[in-house]
């Protein structure tokens, strides 16, 4: 009984500790003084300059087009990928799962500094382009990592029987091959989407002046103190990613997720 | 079907040929060479001066003594996740991840909001007459930041290596007379150390070289080899000095990588 209750209270602290960062900034969107150190009384006035706010919404933009396109090709370089690397020998395999693992074991700062250097070296323009190339690369990583181990699942011979019973291969791979492998997919786009929102030091070093996500635009913001508008812009967004995974949770789940091999 | 498939993997080749090794190698040009392109090992060696060894002792200090509040905090919260029966589904594990949603930035500079002298904390402290706590602008506030950040990273693959290992054979250890603290030692320790050991690596790199935890909580102040680095190549624009500090930075991560590997060799702890 009392191991009981003093494990409720270790995860009630730890959920505290994790939980008052993001309390205060929902708390702080509803404060009508600008500074954060005093409490003004409780306003919404934020929530409607934030649409108003053409540099928020601008940047709320970038960072979901960046997202998506990046997540949405890093899947499908990242998938076929995984499909040519699973029947791989040995030697090429352990090749190409280190070259994966570079972006995933290094440091961000220096993966971010390398694409910084390359792009100077290559004479772009520093923008929308650089920054999606970028996103793109630390993408693959998690969509190969996600389908790798479905593909391993997978049982050859029912591709082979496709093919046997008259299939072509675009035909037997979408037919049968594709539908087993679609969770793996969609939780390495899922990753991909995940990584790359909340994406700060790879997008500083690979943007150009003027062009911004909502990562580099609160960090250029901290110098200058933060507009309270991004404090409703986040709590928006998290409070509808928590009204997603609720539905999500309650929605009937995958059972076929321990398949026995 | 195995055959005809190695074709498939030639744009990812070719993409990562140019955005990872062609970049790195880029590093390693810069690092190992001086503005006018002739080779030296200055660059390297300027790690020895007496402000860039304060700060990477400085990271190596506060990503260790993190990554171990990391471990002391995560493993016991893993082991009530695992145990718990209202854990269906993985869902107290989802409550655990969701703060990640937030912005980091943001949530990091709600620290700020909760430190500061007139914060939150120190309001809640004075209340109720207890001394106040000034640890903004120090390295504990760095601590608490990358403790606070990385600790998600700590908890899950801790938490999937302790969900697969057998209930069987912890109960196999009970009926052979072990008690709680040696099936623990004995048993769950050893078959989970693998999640430890890849939360490790997950947890040390970030926190080693981050500069953004410690801009924003430390004062900018205080400097470690992350900002060092970050400010070479956005303020000084000495692109050689910062790719020579960053093969310094690489060697570390390489270092904590084969440790990790020699100990994991199974590749368990790796699964997300």
């Amino acid at each position: 009984m009392i191991r009981k209750s003093l494990q409720t209270v270790y995860v009630t602290l730890i959920f505290i500790f994790l939980y008052a960062p993001i309390v205060t900034l929902i708390v702080l969107s509803f404060n009508s003084s600008k500074t954060r150190a005093k409490w003004g009384g409780f306003t919404l006035k934020w929530y409607s300059a934030l649409f108003k706010n053409d540099t928020i919404l601008q940047a709320l933009y970038t960072t979901l087009i960046i997202a998506m396109l990046s997540a949405f090709l890093a899947t499908i370089i990242g998938t076929v990928a995984a499909i040519a690397i699973n029947g791989m020998k040995k030697r090429n395999r352990a090749l190409f799962m280190g070259i994966t693992n570079i972006p995933m074991v290094n440091a961000e700062i220096v993966t971010g500094i390398s694409l910084m250097l390359l792009f100077i070296s290559l004479k772009f323009q520093f923008g929308f382009t650089t920054v999606l190339l970028a996103h793109i690369t630390f993408n693959i990583p998690y969509v190969i990592l996600s389908v790798l181990p479905r593909m391993k699942q997978l049982n050859p011979n029912t591709y082979e029987a496709a093919l046997d019973l008259g299939a072509t291969h675009t035909y037997a791979f979408f037919k049968v091959v594709f539908p087993d492998i679609l969770p793996g997919v969609l939780s390495g786009f899922l990753m991909s989407i995940t990584m790359s929102l909340d994406d700060f030091i790879i997008t500083h070093f690979t943007k150009g002046p003027g062009f911004d996500t909502l990562s580099t635009k609160i960090y250029t913001e901290v110098k200058k103190g933060i507009k309270p508008e991004m404090y409703a812009l986040s709590s928006i967004i998290f409070v509808s990613v928590l009204v997603l995974l609720l539905l999500i949770n309650c929605a009937p789940t995958d059972k076929n997720k321990e398949i026995v091999k | 079907m195995n055959k005809n498939k190695k074709w498939m993997a030639t744009p990812y080749f070719i993409w990562s040929i140019a955005f990872i090794i062609i970049p790195l190698c880029m590093v390693f040009y810069y690092g190992l060479t001086d503005k006018t392109g002739a080779f030296t090992l200055e660059n390297i060696i300027a790690i020895t001066t007496e402000e860039h060894w304060k700060a990477l002792w400085l990271s190596l200090l506060l990503s260790t003594i993190s990554t171990l509040l990391c471990i002391l905090l995560a493993y016991p919260l893993a082991m009530i996740l695992c145990n718990a029966s209202i854990n269906q589904d993985g869902f107290l594990v989802l409550i655990f991840i969701l703060p990640m949603w937030m912005n980091f930035l943001l949530r990091t500079l709600a620290w700020q909001t909760l430190l500061e002298k007139t914060g939150v904390i120190n309001s809640i402290l004075s209340a109720l007459h207890l001394p106040s706590l000034n640890i903004i602008n120090t390295p504990y506030a760095i601590i608490l930041g990358m403790v606070y950040n990385f600790l998600p990273f700590m908890v899950l693959p801790i938490y999937n290596s302790l969900s697969k290992i057998d209930r069987n054979v912890v109960n196999a250890a009970r009926d052979l007379g072990a008690n709680n603290v040696q099936t623990f030692t004995k048993v769950i320790l050893p078959l989970s150390l693998p999640g430890v050991i890849s939360g490790i690596t997950m947890v040390f790199v970030p926190a080693l070289t981050t500069f953004v935890i410690s801009n924003l909580l430390g004062g900018s102040k205080i400097l470690l080899i992350g900002n060092v680095i970050e400010q070479e190549f956005t303020q000084t624009n000495n692109w050689n000095l910062g790719s020579g500090l960053s093969i310094i930075l690489m060697i570390f991560i390489i270092i904590s990588i084969v440790i990790s590997t020699i100990t994991d060799k199974d590749g368990e702890g790796n699964s997300l």
